[in-house]
């Protein structure tokens, strides 16, 4: 294992040992996934501390920081009293003195009490000190609806991120991508934003950790198809391949699944490779309609690609109101038939 | 070590108004002459430079400044106290406290010209670069001091806020995750008696801010804050507590900001001519001054030093925001992140298209 030793500023990453694993292939859970990329990137490199609300003695509301206090010791994965702010101001401070601080945020809706100490502080630091500062934090949030959670438990926070330059974030939507985002988030100088769907964590996928996934940034087509593109990321994803086989079942719509999976950096070449070839467009997402991530996608589109499209860019989302109470999620959420309508109205245009 | 029970309402106070010492005797004052005429010399040139940047923000030079004028006991007093590799944490009003740990003035100009924000080679010096938003940076501070903690260091990291900061819940945060972890962090709190127009009566309507320790479980220590050798002396009895493994401390210098908030504020639109009289009599400098003529210290030597020192810094100070060019704008897109992402790149590029269309 590497020496804690403090790093001068400026001085580059150590990303290679950071991204080394036990190579295993398994059967896991996106929970399990996410638990073994911390088991792995902490015994890869001494500097990285996992912190926050009941994540040593309880190993994490959704036990995804199970067993690194007992394997890492109280030092390295610790509890901390209950205050969002402070969880990612001392992982400024502790990043500031040479650590790989991987807080987690016990629920999304809980994320803004931090706001302030993320967008004034985590994500200007670099650009503050004219890139002398990395700001090597993870900020692990257990992200979004569909699992019939109290208030304040389902929230979409991603747009609020992707306008506050300086951060990147990222959205598994299977194990195996949980496993490598976030073995590359920390391993990222910069800081990261993971935004983890709950409703995806029991979802089983064979995860290789032999070989390193593509670095952050890369989209990748999870459904390959010639009539409409479908842009989703996490929790959608999964909705849209279902949407994609009732479509070509019932009507013999071909439709293209794009997994963006890194909404900052965004891969916007495989978004126009996809769009060009099929001429149409939906972007779904959970959030607010609203300046929610697919407003900036249909703006991008029409600005890049306008020549190439048959019909507008649509949007299949949330609606612009606060988070439904559980029993009314399901239909406020965007499941299989508002994204399938989405998709016939394209396809309706000439 | 047991909680603390009470906190002295009395500021510590090691040389009275008249300059004369007081009969305290829970500190020491026998500091070596060099020290003592060091501190001197640091705070008559924290001031003369002050005064400068406040001339070149007139002059144009400067966007903006926040004058530290009538804090420099408080400032070069906790500064001198701790060593060179301990962790300072700077609010924005910290000349005294950045001149001391030897940031250069090119980079203290740079923010208050509007070249760069924050602060370039502060770390360097074990020093974050400033923070404007009140209060949000003493859990920087704490996040360091355990980083201290666990690299088996015996260093202390010092939270320079002010009596505003105070009401904010980031320094509530910031106080007890220190305590919960018995984090080697000592915050030095330059109660200047005003938040812009805020007086600090109706800032909080506790006894005192040190009194807030209590609640902490940590020391709390008021201090006079225009006593340069009291500050150093509390400062010095926090930090040995804190390398100790004794845990925080709350120390409350009570000081005065003599000038506007910044150069964008009148005072007089809020606080009377009277209060600043009042003020000016307890002033750090001709305080310590006379300290030090009592004690045979203070004479023509350390008078020509200190103008000979004043000049230099001065007229460097003028050189190095007149002369510095405007980093190209480009940098911008180059230091957010590491590596620049495709998106910034394409930014960039439109910018740079656009400049050279119109030129």
């Amino acid at each position: 294992m590497t020496q804690i030793v403090e790093r001068p500023a400026g001085t580059p990453e150590p990303t290679g040992p950071l991204l080394t694993a036990v190579p295993v292939t398994a059967e896991l859970t996106m929970v399990q996934a996410l638990n073994r990329a911390l088991h792995d990137a902490m015994a890869a490199d001494d500097r990285v501390l996992v912190f926050g609300e009941d994540v040593a003695r309880l190993g994490g509301v959704f036990r995804v920081t199970e067993g690194l206090s007992e394997t890492f010791g109280e030092q390295r994965c610790f509890d901390t009293p209950l205050a969002e702010s402070a969880i990612v101001g001392i992982a400024v401070g502790l990043a500031l003195r040479g650590f790989v601080p991987v807080p987690e945020i016990q629920f999304d809706g809980f994320s803004y009490p931090a706001f302030d100490q993320i967008a004034s502080h985590l994500a200007k630091y670099r650009m503050r000190s004219h890139g002398e500062i990395d700001m090597p934090v993870t900020v692990r949030i257990p992200s979004f609806g569909g699992i019939g959670a109290v208030e304040h438990h389902s929230e979409s926070t991603e747009a609020y991120w992707l306008h506050t330059a300086g951060l990147k974030v990222v959205v598994p939507s299977c194990a195996s991508d949980a496993y490598w985002l976030l073995r590359h988030a920390i391993a990222s100088p910069d800081p990261v934003l993971v935004l983890e769907p709950k409703r995806r964590y029991w979802t089983r996928e064979t995860v290789s950790t032999a070989t390193a996934a593509p670095p952050i940034g890369r989209a990748v087509v999870r459904r390959g198809g010639s009539d409409v593109t479908v842009l989703t990321y996490g929790g959608l994803v999964a909705t849209a391949l279902h949407a994609a086989e009732l479509g070509f079942s019932r009507f013999g719509w071909d439709v293209e699944v794009v997994d963006l999976r890194s909404l900052n950096p965004l891969d916007f070449s495989t978004v126009a490779e996809s769009v060009s070839k099929t001429g149409r467009a939906v972007v779904a997402h959970e959030g607010p309609r609203t300046l929610g991530f697919g407003a900036e996608l249909a703006a991008r589109i029409q600005e890049e690609l306008f020549y190439d499209l048959e019909a507008p860019v649509l949007r299949a989302t949330g609606f612009d109101t606060p988070y439904p109470p559980a029993r009314l999620e399901k239909l406020w959420l965007p499941g299989p038939d508002r994204l399938l309508d989405c998709i016939e109205k394209t396809l309706e245009r000439p | 070590m047991p909680n603390p029970v009470s906190v002295d309402p009395e500021p510590v106070t090691l040389i009275g108004p008249d300059g004369m010492a007081t009969a305290e005797e829970r500190y020491r004052r026998d500091l070596p002459p060099e020290t003592l005429c060091w501190l001197y010399e640091m705070m008559a040139v924290t001031r003369d430079l002050d005064a400068e940047f406040i001339n070149l923000q007139r002059q144009g030079e400067l966007g903006l400044f926040a004058s530290c004028r009538g804090q420099e006991a408080a400032q070069i007093g906790a500064t001198a106290a701790v060593r060179k590799t301990d962790w300072l944490f700077p609010q924005y009003r910290e000349l005294g406290v950045l001149l001391l740990r030897g940031i250069p003035l090119r980079q203290l100009a740079a923010a208050w010209r509007g070249s760069w924000h924050g602060g370039i080679g502060f770390t360097a010096k074990r020093c974050a670069p400033i923070a404007i938003p009140i209060g949000t940076h003493g859990l920087h501070a704490v996040g360091a001091a355990m980083a201290a903690q666990r690299l088996g260091e015996d260093s202390v990291t010092v939270a320079f806020i002010g009596d505003g900061a105070t009401s904010t819940g980031d320094v509530h945060e910031a106080l007890n995750f220190a305590s919960v972890y018995r984090a080697p962090c000592v915050f030095f709190v330059q109660n200047n008696q005003w938040a812009i127009s805020m007086p600090v009566s109706r800032q909080l309507a506790a006894p005192s801010i040190a009194h807030r320790a209590l609640g902490y479980g940590i020391p709390g220590v008021r201090v006079d804050g225009n006593d340069a050798l009291a500050c150093y002396a509390v400062m010095a009895e926090a930090a040995l507590r804190a390398r100790e493994g004794g845990g925080p401390t709350l120390i409350e210098a009570v000081t005065y900001r003599q000038g506007a908030h910044t150069t964008s504020d009148d005072p007089t639109r809020y606080r009377s001519a009277e209060e600043l009289e009042r003020w000016k009599a307890l002033d750090p400098i001709p305080r310590y001054a006379a300290y030090l003529r009592h004690v045979g210290l203070f004479g023509e030597r350390l008078e020509h030093r200190v103008a000979a020192h004043s000049a230099r810094l001065r007229s460097e100070l003028r050189e190095v925001v007149v002369s510095v060019p405007d980093p190209d704008v480009t940098e911008l897109f180059d230091t957010t992140y590491a590596e620049t992402t495709p998106t910034l790149a394409a930014q960039r590029l439109a910018l740079r298209a656009e400049l050279a269309k119109e030129a």
